[in-house]
């Protein structure tokens, strides 16, 4: 498969008085043409900021990218003047939220802002704007499209604002979709609906997506690979099925168990995994592996020297893999 | 396992209950016509989407919020309709946990006030037996005593759903009802939640009414599950007969929608649901589910199904399902 964006030692920093926090810590990955992969992990392990580095639109003034490649068919997107750099944006790649309304204006109708979306990558009158846009709302579900474009985002459900805005984000056809947890706002069944909905337009499209999610669930039914993060840093990665089936890293392990699901049917109430203590501070980090102190087969060489994912085959960071 | 109806110690009784609320334009009824029983030490978990008025039935039963008409029994005596001052012996039988604890906790207030608030309000024991119990409270809920005199943002949001636990207990209530206790949790705090409830359930046969939207959560835990839709509870059963073979089609819809952990286990074909959740200002008439049911008939648009209890004790409301 032909990766349309690699990333190699990704490294992005806060800086504030508090001292400086490496919220991407060397993250290197990959996505092929038509492929999904899924960035996991818990609140603060970096997902989204992973996310927003790709992009370039890392919070300032604190936030800085201060080493790696960011390769999108081959163009390093890091070396890029900021000019053409918002070329890429929305047009090469796009980015849809959690919550719609942070892309969506309020004071705008719907249909308004995928014609702004449209027309500044393209070169389109306003009426085949309208007539794509239409279009568009019509290919994301959204019913009655032609008469919903003049809609302001408020008078939407929040699944249609989220269709709205994955409308708004395939105007272009993008080549790379980051998904920041797409469905986390949403009920169960919309939930269902959104992820089927961006399953269908990856293949029309064959566009490559990143799905960011804290929920294992969803990566087990939307992803083909799987990177699970902690720290700013990944510590695993692998086919959706090896990760989830066969876990080597004691974190990816304990999240798994940590997992409520159905218990069989008659069986018992088991009590859920924990993993005891809490993340560590991105500006107090642990000078080894950065789960060792949660860590039940830590050791002393997991306190001194930080496991490389080449340790385990390339596949999972631990001195001691399952 | 407790049959689904009528579970032999019915510790709270809850019937006909209807809670509406005046907005512009018109009126929601949140909660219509709602019956159900939680037996004694026995999780029931109450699901259904966002709008189906299950936080407003959890804070109905609990006289939060004042019921317009209908009945809730606890331990024989119906608290649906006393007043404030005949309420409040009862109060303390029955205790809520909150989604996100800090909004419900005063953060001007040290954890350890805040825990024995409650037994100030009800003059429980002497000033001395209570700053005891608040010190056996912060262990039993896995706090250290010597933080009481920290405020709550001194806390991780883990930590502060222990403490709204450790609060909830001080009164030794009957009836705990949880409201998306665990969701704004990351999972490894979210699993100590859990197992932390199910402890104190079972070391104080506590009975738990567990609201959530996560239907993963509540297949864990609940000992029988009802599913809310527009004010309306459309089945109840035990654990095994919801979640296995759901026969309500919203139900069957809602758990065919859960994603699945396993990769290798055999996934339920997905139904889709057409259309969106109508307005509780405007709901449709008959079945409440009729407007977006795959498999709706005619009669469905005008004739209200009833909640009906089948052979296997299970209930639904449905005209389809017979049994």
């Amino acid at each position: 498969m032909s990766a349309i964006l690699e990333v190699r030692d990704l490294r992005t920093v806060f800086r504030s008085e508090a001292g400086t926090a490496q919220a991407v810590d060397g993250i290197s990955l990959q996505v092929g043409r038509g492929e999904t992969l899924a960035l996991v992990g818990e609140s603060g392990c970096g997902k989204s900021m992973t996310g927003l580095s790709l992009l370039r639109i890392v919070p300032k003034p604190y936030g800085h990218i201060v080493g790696g490649e960011i390769r999108l068919d081959g163009r390093d997107l890091l070396q890029l003047p900021e000019a053409a750099m918002r070329q890429v944006r929305g047009n090469e790649v796009a980015m849809i939220f959690q919550e719609p309304m942070t892309s969506l204006n309020p004071v705008f109708t719907i249909g308004d802002q995928i014609v702004e979306a449209i027309q500044t990558h393209r070169d389109t009158g306003r009426a085949e704007a309208r007539r794509l846009a239409v279009e568009l709302l019509d290919q994301v579900g959204i019913p009655d499209a032609a008469r919903r474009l003049d809609d302001y985002p408020h008078r939407l459900s929040g699944g249609m604002r989220q269709r709205a805005m994955i409308a708004m984000a395939i105007s272009c056809k993008p080549k790379l979709l980051i998904a920041d947890e797409p469905t986390t706002a949403l009920d169960v069944t919309v939930q269902a609906q959104i992820l089927a909905l961006l399953r269908r337009l990856q293949d029309e499209l064959a566009m490559g997506m990143i799905l960011i999610t804290h929920d294992l669930a969803v990566v087990a039914e939307t992803a083909s690979r799987v990177a699970v993060m902690y720290a700013g840093r990944i510590v695993e990665n692998g086919t959706v099925h090896d990760v989830l089936r066969h876990p080597r890293h004691p974190y990816t392990q304990g999240l798994l168990q940590a997992t409520p699901h159905a218990r069989k049917a008659g069986g018992p109430r088991r009590k859920l995994a924990e993993i005891t203590g809490l993340v560590p501070s991105l500006y107090d980090m642990p000078p080894g592996c950065a789960f060792a102190p949660r860590c039940p087969k830590a050791q002393s060489v997991c306190r001194s020297t930080v496991p490389s994912l080449l340790l385990g085959g390339g596949n999972v960071a631990c001195h001691f893999p399952g | 396992m407790s049959p689904a109806t009528s579970p032999a110690e019915p510790l709270l009784e809850v019937r006909d209950l209807v809670k509406s609320f005046r907005v512009s334009g018109g009126t929601v009824r949140a909660v219509n016509g709602v019956s159900f029983d939680v037996a004694r030490a026995e999780t029931v978990g109450l699901v259904g989407e966002s709008g189906c008025g299950k936080s407003t039935l959890g804070k109905t039963i609990l006289r939060l919020i004042d019921p317009d008409s209908g009945s809730i029994v606890l331990a024989g005596d119906d608290i649906g309709r006393l007043g404030r001052s005949a309420l409040r012996p009862h109060r303390r039988r029955m205790q809520m946990i909150f989604q996100d604890p800090y909004a419900s906790l005063n953060p001007r207030i040290t954890v350890g006030r805040l825990i024995q608030e409650p037994m100030d309000a009800h003059k429980v024991g002497t000033v001395a037996e209570r700053k005891d119990r608040v010190v056996w409270l912060m262990q039993r809920v896995g706090l250290r005593p010597e933080h009481a005199e920290r405020f709550p943002h001194e806390f991780s949001g883990g930590q502060r759903q222990r403490i709204g636990i450790a609060r909830a207990l001080a009164l030794n209530p009957d009836l705990l009802i949880c409201d998306e206790p665990v969701s704004a949790l990351d999972l490894s705090v979210q699993a100590q939640v859990l197992n932390l409830l199910v402890e104190i359930q079972e070391e104080f046969r506590l009975s738990l009414l567990f609201i959530s939207h996560d239907l993963s959560v509540v297949a864990h835990l609940a000992d029988r599950i009802m599913v809310m839709y527009l004010g309306h509870i459309v089945e109840i059963g035990t654990r095994d007969a919801v979640w296995e073979q759901p026969l309500h089609p919203y139900t069957r819809a809602l758990i065919s929608a859960v994603p699945r952990l396993d990769p290798d286990e055999e996934r339920p074909s997905k139904i889709v649901l057409s259309g969106d959740l109508p307005s509780a200002m405007d709901p449709p008439a008959g079945c409440p589910f009729h407007t977006r049911c795959p498999v709706a008939v005619e009669r469905c648009s005008h004739d209200r199904p009833a909640l009906r209890v089948l052979a296997d004790g299970s209930q639904v409301a449905c005209h389809l399902i017979s049994g």
